[in-house]
C-alpha cells in the first residue's frame, strides 16, 4: 500500500459515507451539510487527479454558491422534516433492489466490457504552477469559445428566470 | 498534458478505481431520488448524480491525458448553476401555492 492508494481509499469511503448521510439523514439541514463534505471530498479527487482549476471550481461554485442557495431555500420553506406518511410501502424495498441492480450491472459492465486502458498518473509538480490553468483558458478561449458564451446567456437566462418565477405580481390575486 | 521531463515514478491508481467510486456515488443519487419525498433532498441527489459523472469525466480526461474532460465539467458545473437556480426557484413557487415539499403532493396539475 502507498500513500496515493491509501489516500485514495481514504477519500473513498468519506465521500461514500457522506453519500450515504446525506440519502438517510431525516433532516434536510444535515443532508445539505453531508452533500457540502460530499463536494469538498470530490475536490480532492478533482486535485489527485492533476485538475486544480476544477477542484476549485467545485469549492467555490458546488460547496459555495449551490450549497449556500440550497441552505437558505431550506430555512427559507422553514420545512425541513416532513410528516411520516406512507403512500406506496412498497416502493422503498423496490427502489432498494433495483438500485443494488443498477451498481451491480454498472460495476460488471465496467469491469469487464469497458475496461479503459491506463492508469491515473499521480500530480506532479506542474500542477504547483499556473500552467494547467493557462493551458485551460488557452483552450476556453479558442477551440471552446462558442460553447462558452453559450453557456453565458444561460446563465443569463437562468438568472432571469429564477427572479421572475419567485417575484411577487403586482396586484396578484392572494 | 505534456510532461517536458518524465516524472517521478510513483504509484499509479487504476482508472478502474474511480470509474467504481463514481458508479456507486451514482447510484446512491438514484436511491435518492426514488426513496426520498422531499423535493429538495431529491434536488441534492440530482447534483450527487452530476458530481459522480463530473469524477468520471475528469479521470478519462487524466488517462488520456487531454484537457477536454476538464472543459466539459467546467460546463457541466456552469450549466447545473443555472439549473440549481431555476430548480429551487420553482420550489419556492410551489411551496407558496401548495404549502408542501412532499412530492407525493404534488399529485395533482390544477395548481
Amino acid at each position: 500500500m502507498t500513500l496515493d492508494l491509501v489516500l485514495f481509499l481514504v477519500l473513498a469511503l468519506v465521500a461514500v459515507a457522506s453519500a450515504l448521510g446525506m440519502l438517510f439523514s431525516r433532516n434536510a439541514v444535515y443532508a445539505a451539510l453531508y452533500l457540502v463534505l460530499n463536494f469538498v471530498t470530490v475536490a480532492v479527487f478533482y486535485l489527485l487527479l492533476s485538475a486544480p482549476f476544477i477542484a476549485m471550481a467545485q469549492v467555490t461554485v458546488y460547496a459555495g454558491a449551490i450549497m449556500v442557495l440550497f441552505l437558505f431555500v431550506i430555512m427559507l420553506l422553514g420545512s425541513d422534516a416532513l410528516p411520516k406518511s406512507q403512500v406506496l410501502p412498497w416502493q422503498k424495498p423496490l427502489a432498494i433492489v433495483m438500485s443494488v441492480l443498477l451498481a451491480a450491472e454498472a460495476a460488471y459492465l465496467l469491469v469487464t466490457k469497458a475496461r479503459p486502458a491506463g492508469d491515473v498518473l499521480p500530480p506532479t509538480e506542474l500542477v504547483n504552477t499556473t500552467e494547467n490553468l493557462r493551458q485551460l483558458g488557452n483552450a476556453l478561449f479558442t477551440d471552446y469559445l462558442l460553447p462558452f458564451e453559450v453557456v453565458s446567456i444561460l446563465l443569463l437566462v437562468a438568472m432571469v428566470g429564477a427572479i421572475v418565477l419567485t417575484k411577487k405580481e403586482k396586484g396578484a390575486r392572494q | 498534458m505534456k510532461y517536458a521531463v518524465e516524472p517521478p515514478r510513483r504509484t499509479m491508481i487504476p482508472v478502474d478505481y474511480y470509474i467504481i467510486l463514481s458508479a456507486i456515488l451514482f447510484t446512491i443519487g438514484v436511491l435518492g431520488v426514488l426513496i426520498r419525498r422531499n423535493a429538495l433532498i431529491i434536488f441534492m441527489s440530482i447534483e450527487l448524480m452530476l458530481n459522480a459523472a463530473n469524477l468520471a469525466i475528469v479521470a478519462f480526461g487524466s488517462v488520456i491525458q487531454n484537457f477536454s474532460g476538464q472543459i466539459f465539467v467546467f460546463f457541466v458545473i456552469a450549466v447545473a448553476a443555472a439549473e440549481v437556480a431555476v430548480g429551487l426557484a420553482l420550489i419556492v413557487e410551489i411551496f407558496r401555492t401548495k404549502k408542501t415539499i412532499d412530492v407525493d403532493q404534488m399529485s395533482s396539475m390544477k395548481g
